[in-house]
């Protein structure tokens, strides 16, 4: 177990510009999930951690010790990989004793700790079995079982839970979040998919074109994003964004779609008339008597709760969520409570804070 | 994969006719005509021919130049099939690395499989004769005393060189393939598991690609029975003496040039009892194995 500092860390492909220094610095035995789209560098990240690509510039420390330089094999890490990748000509007892076989453990402790981790994932029948006699759920296990056995420093994460089905995902999170807690092992993990980000991570980097765009613990990025992108990303259905300008010397916003809203938390720095992006959650908007009239154009039922979607008079598109089934109306009256609203600049997209 | 279900047999058959047609005319009537023939004994002048049983095998196996061919046959092609299947997977693993212009590289590679057999022993033959050829000179000017035509083992020699020569560009593309197909994700893992590149060939890449080179050996093994006849012939004519004679070539010998037709045609069908007993081990072995 140890820790982890990325620092300053760039990577170009020829021309083209994949990580614009990345620092990061992880504790011992947390488990940080980088999220992102697909392309802003998150899987590059994880491959130059890992030794797989080697880095422009920009320094990692396993553990106090600098690895940029290092084979992945000198790194003292362990990989579970997105299509598992795991040695088809090997039973699963040899695709988890290789690593060790390799760093000349004795025979004993191989089978030792090889019998630990499939007790661990469950795993024990299968010991004999080669990776196509098994399924998917299956083989993401031993892919685990082989990184655990290893007993290394770092664990990194490949997606490795998006070639599963959606309910054998959720179970696979869990259980991938219990075992890291009861094995104490700093990780990293990558993801595309927000809900896995948000469940899995004590801190998230958010990635966004090659920048980290905010490194936080997943309620602080929810309830306090730090620009546009990342309010635009975590959370679903995606927050709404509405334009406006400052008004009454910043204490309030003059929304383009009619209202003036004040400001609950006192008044943002700026000029009067400064172009502002004002955020709110789905779920924060309240349906109100006496509120902007928002006519609805599609209604989406979950169950337990439902997605309304609509415009605004100015034209902007504008997402309800509402516990309960829905109203049964073409039209809903909908109000914006001031503790609910994020402030962005309109410009740059960066949080603006009283 | 989609069915179509013909109503009657006249179509069908109508549509197998050419497939079927090639294979009676170019496969089954020659091979039945060489299994009729092996058992006869005709006269010089193919007057007349009697039955004579099993005789001309009998006479094959128990004379010592068969014996001798045979002894050829499993240096030359045990030789050819090594030395053509480690050249190429050489290659292969070399052209598998992400280089600069890999592709040039790869095409080049491939292109001595174009050449026909006659033509690549004349490229051999214009760098090894002992007078004229560019590697012979230079040879016996080092103080070799290089001269196939009288030295049977240079002959052999010369005569694996060119007929794997041959051979390694399909090698080479079944290799590359093979490689190729071998996820790059596996050998990460491979390398974070802590392998060097010397332990992840041994471990990983070769036993992945051990259908491939069983299928390759059993086709190396059959070029090196039957298609190296042109290479032979143009080099060495099975010489000096009978130090590159191999039983295909003895075949020829035996029927064109000795006008034996029984025996020779014994001698094509024990080549072609080989062959059919290669092939079955091949098919018994993808069925088992290779299914990863």
């Amino acid at each position: 177990m140890a820790s982890l500092e990325v620092s300053g860390l760039t990577k170009s492909f020829g021309a083209t510009h994949v990580l614009h220094g990345i620092d990061l610095a992880v504790e011992d035995g947390e488990m940080i999930v980088i999220v992102g789209a697909s392309g802003c560098g998150k899987s590059t990240l994880l491959r130059i951690v890992a030794g797989l690509e080697t880095a422009s510039s920009g320094s990692i420390r396993i553990a106090g010790r600098e690895v940029a330089a290092l084979e992945p094999a000198e790194r003292d890490i362990a990989m579970v990989f997105q299509n598992y990748a795991l040695y088809p000509h090997m039973t699963v007892e040899q695709n988890m004793a290789y690593g060790l076989k390799i760093r000349g453990l004795p025979k004993p402790e191989i089978a030792r700790r090889v019998a630990e981790a499939a007790g661990l994932l469950g795993i024990e029948p299968l010991l004999t079995r080669r990776p196509r006699q098994l399924s998917g759920g299956q083989r993401q296990r031993v892919a685990m079982g082989r990184a655990i056995v290893r007993e290394p420093k770092l664990f990194l994460f490949d997606e490795p839970l998006s070639n599963l089905d959606a309910k054998l995902r959720v179970q696979m999170r869990a259980e991938i979040r219990r075992l890291q807690r009861r094995l104490g092992v700093t990780s990293l993990f990558v993801t595309h998919d927000q809900t896995e980000a948000m469940t899995l991570g004590d801190r998230l980097v958010v990635m966004h074109a090659g920048h980290a765009a905010q490194i936080a613990t997943p309620m602080e990025i929810w309830a306090r994003p730090a620009d546009t992108y990342v309010a635009g990303f975590i959370g679903s259905p995606a927050m709404n964004f509405l334009e406006g300008t400052l008004a009454e010397g910043g204490q309030a916003v003059a929304l383009k779609a009619g209202p003036v809203l004040r400001f609950a938390d006192g008044p943002r720095a700026g000029g009067e008339g400064m172009p502002v992006t004002i955020g709110i959650r789905p779920e924060h908007v309240e349906v109100a008597e006496g509120g902007i009239a928002l006519p609805l154009d599609l209604v989406e039922p979950l169950g337990s709760e439902t997605v309304l979607h609509g415009r605004l008079p100015g034209g902007e598109a504008l997402v309800v969520k509402l516990g309960g089934p829905a109203p049964d109306a073409g039209s809903l009256p909908v109000a914006f409570p001031a503790p609910a609203l994020h402030v962005f600049d309109g410009a740059t997209g960066k949080r603006l804070d009283p | 994969m989609r069915k179509t279900i013909f109503k009657g047999t006249a179509l069908p058959l109508l549509l197998i006719a050419p497939q079927l047609l090639i294979t009676c005319i170019f496969f089954l009537w020659p091979a039945g005509a060489a299994i009729w023939q092996s058992l006869l004994q005709e006269d010089p002048w193919g007057m007349s021919s009697q039955f004579v049983g099993l005789r001309n095998f009998t006479e094959v196996l128990a004379e010592p130049e068969w014996r001798g061919a045979a002894y050829n046959t499993l240096i030359f092609s045990t030789s050819v099939a090594v030395l053509a299947m480690g050249t190429a997977l050489f290659l292969a693993v070399q052209a598998d690395k992400s280089i600069r212009g890999a592709n040039l590289y790869r095409t080049l590679l491939i292109w001595p499989y174009a050449v026909a057999p006659a033509v690549a022993a004349v490229l051999w033959l214009f760098l090894f004769h002992p007078s004229i050829g560019l590697v012979g000179r230079a040879l016996n000017q080092a103080g070799i005393a290089w001269d196939y035509k009288l030295n049977g083992n240079q002959a052999m020699l010369l005569v694996i060189i060119a007929a794997a020569w041959k051979q390694v560009s399909y090698n080479f593309i079944f290799f590359l393939a093979g490689l190729q197909s071998i996820p790059r994700s596996v050998l990460e893992a491979a390398a974070i598991d802590g392998a060097r590149p010397v332990r992840r060939f041994w471990t990983i890449i070769l036993p992945l690609l051990s259908p491939t080179a069983f299928f390759l050996l059993v086709v190396n093994l059959v070029y090196a029975f039957f298609d190296t006849f042109g290479v032979i012939h143009a080099l060495t004519g099975g010489g000096p003496g009978k130090a590159t004679e191999t039983l295909i070539y003895k075949v020829y010998v035996e029927g064109v040039q000795n006008v034996n037709l029984g025996s020779s045609s014994a001698q094509s069908v024990i080549l072609m009892v080989l062959v059919i007993a290669l092939t079955a081990v091949q098919f018994r072995f993808i069925e088992r194995k290779v299914h990863y």
